[in-house]
């Protein structure tokens, strides 16, 4: 009764509720486009056009929603517990360090599959370590993981700028960037994987990194709803008193669960590092963390509304790159605009329409019962 | 005397599925006590947050002195003479009597020309009510009691002729309600109207005119209070005959299973919260802790459960020491044999987002039988769970439905079953039927009791006298957070009464 939402049923709480929210975002982004003095419709298409056009565009989109199918666990994995991990992009970038360190050791006399497992480990471990730190430091000394995250955005930043300038740099190179790797050092395509359905991968980078993407988000779902370490979390996450009372250690959980989250946007560096660039070059994150954040909140922090949602940002990203090369006066900022309104609308204003909707659902429903009541709401 | 101040005709409120109030009649006769009783979740709050314009009805009329009105927010409510009492109180704690009064109908930008005339005012109700308070005390400085007197006066400043009084006497010590009953009486000699929701029988027996009973959403009756009974009327809220008070047998102490020495525990402000308490509990019995709310009893549940550090003291547990001035381990005085039934089970007993096996094993997630490695064992939480749903009669039996959408009841079962089921040495329980149902009242007081007659130790502590008279062996009344006296369960109320109030206390301890 004190609780103004009630409870509607799945397919509207999950899929109606976004979809709405969604289709107000573009509407919105819509009539951006209008006041830009250009035509909405002809956007839409080459939206639409430039994410599923082509078996190549197809390619760019899932390579871009790989990326961001990790750093959405990633943010997702610490809401569970409650923790508001915002150190995504900085998680990520330190946790280039590890994939860069294994491929530099063995590109050269291993093939792939070797260098893989261990990029993936170190990956994992400079990202867990850098959320260590922040995940510590609210545990032990009470500072909040919100503002030590942003920081440590801005440390990791400072600090791949030395690295990628004065350690990792080959000598004699003019660039900020690590030598491009061998063979050994760089994923294979997952062309087989788009020609079962008939589509040629051209030069997307969709790489076998996101497979490692999906198993990522099902050891989530494992982690999250099937293991004591989940369950504690959930706890914690929910009601860190009743946590106290179970006899959950709360600085434990809290620096666990910012490893794991530190961990899988981490993970994320494989994509871009070993997928496609084949070197670690300065800035390879591009905001992939911050994405995460939205991803997450749109996704609901379930491992099964992450992926989709991390398709739909890999679709922002590559059909609103193609907006831009189509139509001259819509910039690359414009995309940012629609992205933003995308985050305002699922993110922030998700609520908006609830209660709309759900007033029309409760009186539907409440006709279709009570047949004798003269009068609905 | 026959003019009716407030007509309910047809209210209807529905929360999404939730049909909050059915068609809802009610007449409330000028200048009498109108009592509305029924269980937590029949409807009364909504009915009176509708009343107020919390909430606007989905269909029906509301009429005030014979004319229709419409009530869409607590201004039109007052507009319309009707004033209410919250449960917890509106009132700004580092503000004066005067300037709480005042909020919100201050009448002009600048203060001053308001503030004396509102003194005056107040100075007028106070005479023609009786109702003295210090217009210019500080409000936290105040006793409950007085609190509750400047939120009348705040209605009657607003010149509410309807006064709505929401469980008011729920943080009062039984003298505070009796001098609140007697502001009431003059109140309504004066002509005014007041209806008082509540779920203690004796309040309206002892008050009322007439009482309307509400049950699942429904009016069900209304009498007049002369001519019905406690028994009747519990039967008309809970819709079958209840026991009101369980049959018990002599107690049979044992060892002492828990004993407390020179606890003291202070808040997080450094307040003294809990000072030089002792006492011992033995196996099969049940000791009672009396006291008004926020007398420190919260704070001994969490020293002695390890959920807070206590500043000095020794407890043992079954003869071993409790660390409890250092760190404790809550999971660790579990195995030891401590079960706890906390008294908030919304923030500490239960993750209410959680499905109700989830909560089943609450601190217990440890056991092995409910874990494969590192994973749950999914299987057999359930299966446990659907086999204390049965033993406890929780309801809906679903083992998968979100804990938020149980009853208070059935919750606070939930709780009880994941305590009780294990068989701990000592139970310490917190408030064990707060806003819990009549009928689960019932048992879960059966179920102490059981548990006592089976050599458990058992603490309780409650707000209710009632509840701790019905089931305590020993009672221990605490007062600003010592124990200022024990007693057999056949102390008066007036005795007990007086202890917890601090009025006996202090004597005894001069002598």
């Amino acid at each position: 009764m004190s609780n103004p939402y009630a409870k509607l049923p799945g397919w509207v709480e999950y899929g109606l509720i976004p979809l709405v929210n969604l289709a107000v975002a573009f509407l919105v982004a819509g009539l951006v486009v209008l006041l830009v003095g250009e035509n909405p419709f002809e956007a839409a298409y080459h939206l639409i056009n430039g994410a599923f056009g082509r078996g190549e565009y197809i390619g760019f989109t899932l390579y871009y929603a790989t990326t961001f199918i990790f750093t959405g666990l990633a943010v997702a994995v610490a809401f569970h517990a409650g923790l508001f991990n915002i150190g995504g992009e900085g998680q990520a970038y330190v946790g280039g360090i590890g994939v860069a360190l294994a491929c530099l050791w063995l590109d050269q006399t291993m093939p792939w599959f070797v260098v893989f497992p261990l990029a993936i480990i170190g990956s994992a471990l400079f990202g867990a370590a850098w959320a260590f730190l922040p995940g510590w430091l609210q545990a032990k000394r009470g500072s909040h993981i919100v503002i030590t995250t942003i920081m440590f955005n801005f440390i990791a930043s400072s600090l791949m700028v030395y690295l990628l300038t004065r350690v990792l740099k080959p000598l004699g190179s003019m660039s900020p960037q690590t030598r491009t790797f061998a063979e050994g050092g760089q994923l294979p395509k997952l062309d087989w994987l788009l020609s079962i359905f008939g589509l040629e991968i051209g030069t997307a980078p969709f790489n076998v990194s996101f497979l490692l993407a999906l198993v990522a988000a099902f050891g989530v779902w494992l982690l999250i709803w099937r293991t004591k370490l989940g369950y504690e979390m959930r706890t914690m996450g929910h009601s860190p008193s009743a946590a106290r009372y179970a006899g959950m250690s709360e600085s434990r959980i809290t620096v666990v669960t910012m490893m794991i989250s530190g961990a899988l946007a981490g993970m994320m560096a494989l994509n871009p590092i070993m997928g496609e660039q084949g070197r670690m070059q300065l800035d390879f994150v591009q905001g992939a963390g911050f994405v995460g954040i939205a991803v997450a909140l749109m996704g609901r922090s379930h491992p099964a509304g992450i992926i989709p949602a991390a398709v739909l940002f890999g679709v922002l990203y590559q059909g609103g790159a193609e907006i831009s090369f189509e139509m001259p006066s819509i910039s690359r900022d414009m995309i940012v605009i629609i992205q933003g309104l995308v985050i305002l609308f699922a993110g922030a204003l998700e609520n908006m329409f609830r209660p709309a909707i759900t007033r029309l659902f409760s009186t539907s429903s409440r006709r279709a019962a009570v047949v004798a009541q003269t009068k609905g709401a | 005397m026959d003019s009716i101040a407030i007509e309910l005709r047809g209210i209807d409120k529905s929360f999404g599925p939730v049909h909050a109030n059915k068609n809802i009649n009610l007449k409330v006769r000028k200048g009498t006590i109108h009592g509305v009783i029924g269980e937590n979740g029949a409807g009364k709050s909504t009915l009176m947050s509708i009343l107020y314009g919390f909430y606007q009805a989905d269909s029906g009329e509301i009429h005030v002195d014979g004319k229709q009105v419409t009530i869409r927010d607590p201004n039109a409510a007052i507009a319309a003479g009707i004033g209410m009492v919250h449960q917890h109180f509106m009132l700004v704690e580092n503000f004066t009597v005067l300037e709480n009064i005042m909020l919100g109908a201050e009448e002009s930008q600048i203060l001053n020309k308001g503030i004396a005339k509102a003194r005056e005012e107040l100075k007028r109700l106070e005479r023609e009510y009786a109702l003295e308070v210090n217009p210019d005390a500080i409000i936290e400085e105040l006793p409950v009691g007085l609190q509750q007197r400047v939120e009348i006066l705040k209605a009657l400043y607003r010149r509410a002729d309807i006064l709505i009084l929401d469980e008011p006497t729920g943080v009062l010590t039984p003298a505070e309600a009796d001098h609140l009953f007697r502001v009431l009486e003059q109140l309504k000699s004066q002509g005014k109207t007041i209806i008082l929701i509540t779920h203690k029988l004796r309040e309206i027996m002892a008050i009322t005119d007439e009482v309307s009973v509400m049950r699942r959403g429904e009016m069900v009756a209304t009498r007049k209070t002369a001519e019905t009974s406690v028994e009747e009327l519990a039967e008309l809220m809970v819709g079958r005959r209840v026991l009101l008070r369980v049959e018990k047998g002599a107690a049979n102490p044992g060892d002492v299973k828990l004993s407390v020495k020179g606890l003291t525990v202070k808040d997080g402000r450094g307040v003294t919260m809990v000072d030089n308490v002792s006492f011992d509990l033995r196996a099969g019995e049940i000791v009672g802790i009396a006291g008004v709310a926020g007398n420190g009893q919260s704070e001994l549940l969490e020293a002695i459960s390890g959920i807070r550090r206590a500043v000095s003291g020794d407890v043992q547990l079954n003869g071993q020491p409790v660390n409890v001035t250092g760190h404790v381990d809550p999971k660790d005085l579990r195995d030891r044999g401590l079960a706890h039934v906390p008294e908030d089970r919304h923030h500490v007993g239960l993750v209410l987002k959680f499905e109700e096996c989830e909560n089943a094993i609450l601190g217990y997630h440890h056991d092995k039988r409910y874990l494969n490695g590192v994973f749950l064992n999914v299987d057999a939480i359930r299966k446990d769970a659907e086999q204390r749903i049965a033993e406890y009669d929780i309801r809906p039996p679903n083992a998968r439905l979100k804990t938020a959408n149980f009853s208070g009841g059935n919750q606070q079962k939930i709780v009880l079953a994941r305590e009780m089921e294990r068989g701990p040495d000592v139970l310490i329980i917190g408030q064990p039927t707060r806003g819990v149902d009549v009928g689960a009242i019932e048992f879960i007081h059966k179920r102490i009791i059981e548990m006592r007659d089976q050599g458990k130790a058992v603490l309780l502590v409650s707000v209710e006298l009632d509840e701790i008279r019905a089931l305590s062996d020993r009672i221990l009344v605490m007062f600003a957070g010592r124990v200022v006296g024990e007693r057999d369960p056949d102390a008066t109320e007036g005795e007990l009464g007086l202890l917890m109030a601090g009025v006996e206390g202090r004597k005894e301890a001069a002598e």
